[in-house]
């Protein structure tokens, strides 16, 4: 489906992607997780075909983006990061307008409008204008919107940031049944619960270049250890000396992370050296401590 | 050449999705039909006060061939090519304006197969279709008021058509440029000094020779001197040189929007 080799985009001297390969099979849901200015969204702009790449190689369905980019963007489905619903349209038309742009006919349109307005739990709104919905909402209608062309490859471009709790399940939720369905997703988040959730198989970027690719469970393993100890110490004094030889010491600003193949073990060792942190949580290891063994940086902010 | 070209790429059935977009957009929201309507209303109030009403100060006017006309019948066509411009102007700028930057409707667009040309053109399609309505109602009025027979009313009609086409182009060459919404107060003003100096009230041969070459290079001169042709039926070879400059104008402008539709959304 994408396939990229050297991939670079360039803005004037600042590099946002810096020589990335990539392939993605059909069926597959790819996620790139990185932080911000990671280069996730330049790089899903030329997968969308609409930024030209400065350099390198990229085909999309087999298709080259320069030169059959009209053609290609008739077989995508695009939710950008951020939502760009048509504010004089009410929450149907925005679906049966947009059909329009792929030469849909008016009856097409109005058909897969109604399906799609189920399929996101939307139906009640259908008449409704688009600004007074709440953001989970608008989400769920952009969503519904990139798959009115019945697309090949739905781009998802940090689908459910800034989406409370329970709005980022049921967008979850949908997207596992459109995987099920057995349409292509690539999708960009910041959030590791989002990547282990959707995706079968992703990279991590930083700094325009991708350093690990895998999936969740073998980055997991490759780069931290199944659990990690979080400790909280209330005095100022420097404890990564008295913790050495426990596991990997990971000294945060605000806590210490410890990477112990047991996490019980780790903590029983902790409380034997007589060390008494104020706080303890012994947890499994996410994607987001692959992400600070990577970077050295915390992933969120 | 070109055309054939353009014409090879460019798919009829994705311009006519842009214009049913705003056919959509109109029929959802009230206050847009209350934009249109005083967009009509003000040429007509001007032709009322100072066709009819300083008309009567003024007396019957004499065109350069010899020939005598009402006051009224003079500034008559120059309102039906100001009512032409400003549909398409209003349509081009601020609603044009606020789909590219505020309301990222051209950037949705650009996710589908449509292209930005098509957009462009779309736009301009429906900037026409404004502009019609208008001058439609205009010709219409002037006919019932008796200011033009209905056989050169109709002869009018597809000049406001380019009157409509050239403005429309160049009204969204202009929006592309505008940083934001204090910009607009350059292009009012420049709207209305061409309102009143383009021998809208006053032939311009009656201005100075240096005004009467500036004001022979700007648009709405063109367009008054093509739709005034036509309007009182006074035929001349100099309305194929307006035609031309009309033309280029509108292709030079609908170019330009949709390289820079590219520029600024596809980067």
């Amino acid at each position: 489906m994408i396939h990229a080799r050297g991939l670079i985009k360039r803005f004037g001297d600042f590099t946002a992607v810096d020589g990335i390969d990539l392939d993605v099979a059909p069926g597959e849901a790819f996620g790139f997780l990185g932080p911000n200015g990671a280069g996730k969204s330049s790089t899903m702009r030329m997968i969308s075909c609409v930024s030209m790449p400065t350099a390198g190689e990229l085909r999309i369905l087999d298709m080259d983006p320069v030169r059959e980019g009209s053609r290609i963007r008739a077989r995508l489905g695009v939710c950008p990061q951020l939502d760009n619903l048509d504010p004089d349209l009410n929450v149907r038309e925005n679906l049966t307008t947009y059909a329009r742009y792929f030469g849909l006919s008016k009856s097409e349109a109005r058909s897969r409008a109604q399906n799609l307005l189920e399929f996101v739990q939307l139906q009640e709104k259908a008449t409704s204008t688009v600004e007074p919905l709440s953001g989970g909402m608008k989400r769920r209608l952009t969503i519904a919107r990139a798959l009115i062309n019945a697309p090949d490859l739905v781009l998802l471009d940090e689908p459910t940031t800034g989406l409370d709790p329970q709005a980022r399940h049921l967008l979850w939720e949908r997207l596992f049944r459109l995987k099920q369905q057995g349409t292509t997703l690539v999708l960009t988040t910041h959030y590791m619960d989002e990547a282990e959730q959707l995706c079968d198989r992703l990279v991590v970027m930083d700094g325009g270049r991708i350093v690990a690719e895998g999936s969740p469970r073998s980055l997991i393993e490759t780069y931290s250890t199944p659990e990690v100890v979080e400790l909280r110490f209330t005095d100022e004094v420097d404890y990564t000396g008295k913790l050495e030889g426990i596991g990997r010491i990971d000294p945060l600003p605000d806590r210490i992370l410890l990477y112990a193949d047991d996490g019980d073990a780790a903590v029983n060792e902790v409380h034997r050296r007589g060390l008494t942190p104020s706080s303890v949580l012994v947890r499994r290891s996410s994607l987001e401590d692959v992400f600070l063994q990577l970077t050295g940086r915390t992933l969120v902010d | 050449m070109v055309t054939t070209m353009l014409a090879a790429r460019i798919s009829p059935s994705r311009v006519g999705a842009v214009i049913n977009r705003n056919v959509g957009a109109l029929r959802s929201g009230p206050s847009y039909w209350l934009v249109l309507l005083s967009g009509f209303f003000e040429p007509l109030l001007y032709l009322l006060s100072i066709g009819i009403g300083v008309g009567a100060l003024v007396g019957p006017i004499t065109l350069p061939d010899g020939r005598v006309i009402e006051y009224a019948q003079f500034v008559a066509p120059a309102m039906l090519a100001v009512s032409a411009m400003s549909g398409a102007l209003s349509e081009t700028t601020f609603n044009f304006f606020f789909k590219m930057k505020y309301a990222k409707t051209f950037e949705a667009i650009l996710a589908t197969p449509v292209k930005p040309f098509e957009i462009a053109l779309g736009e301009l399609s429906w900037a026409l279709v404004r502009s019609s309505v208008y001058t439609g109602a205009f010709l219409v009025v002037m006919v019932a008021l008796g200011l033009t027979s209905p056989g050169w009313a109709l002869a009018a009609l597809p000049a406001t058509l380019l009157v409509g086409l050239a403005f429309g182009g160049v009204g969204m060459a202009i929006s592309t440029l505008m940083r934001g919404w204090q910009d607009f107060d350059m292009l009012t003003t420049g709207q209305f000094a061409l309102f009143l100096f383009s021998g809208t009230f006053s032939p311009v041969q009656d201005y100075p020779a240096a005004m009467e070459i500036l004001v022979a290079a700007t648009p709405l001169y063109h367009a008054v001197e093509l739709v005034r042709g036509l309007a009182i039926g006074e035929l001349s070879w100099g309305l194929l040189g307006n035609t031309a400059y009309l033309l280029a104008m509108g292709a030079a402008g609908l170019v330009f929007a949709a390289r820079r539709i590219q520029r600024t959304l596809c980067v």
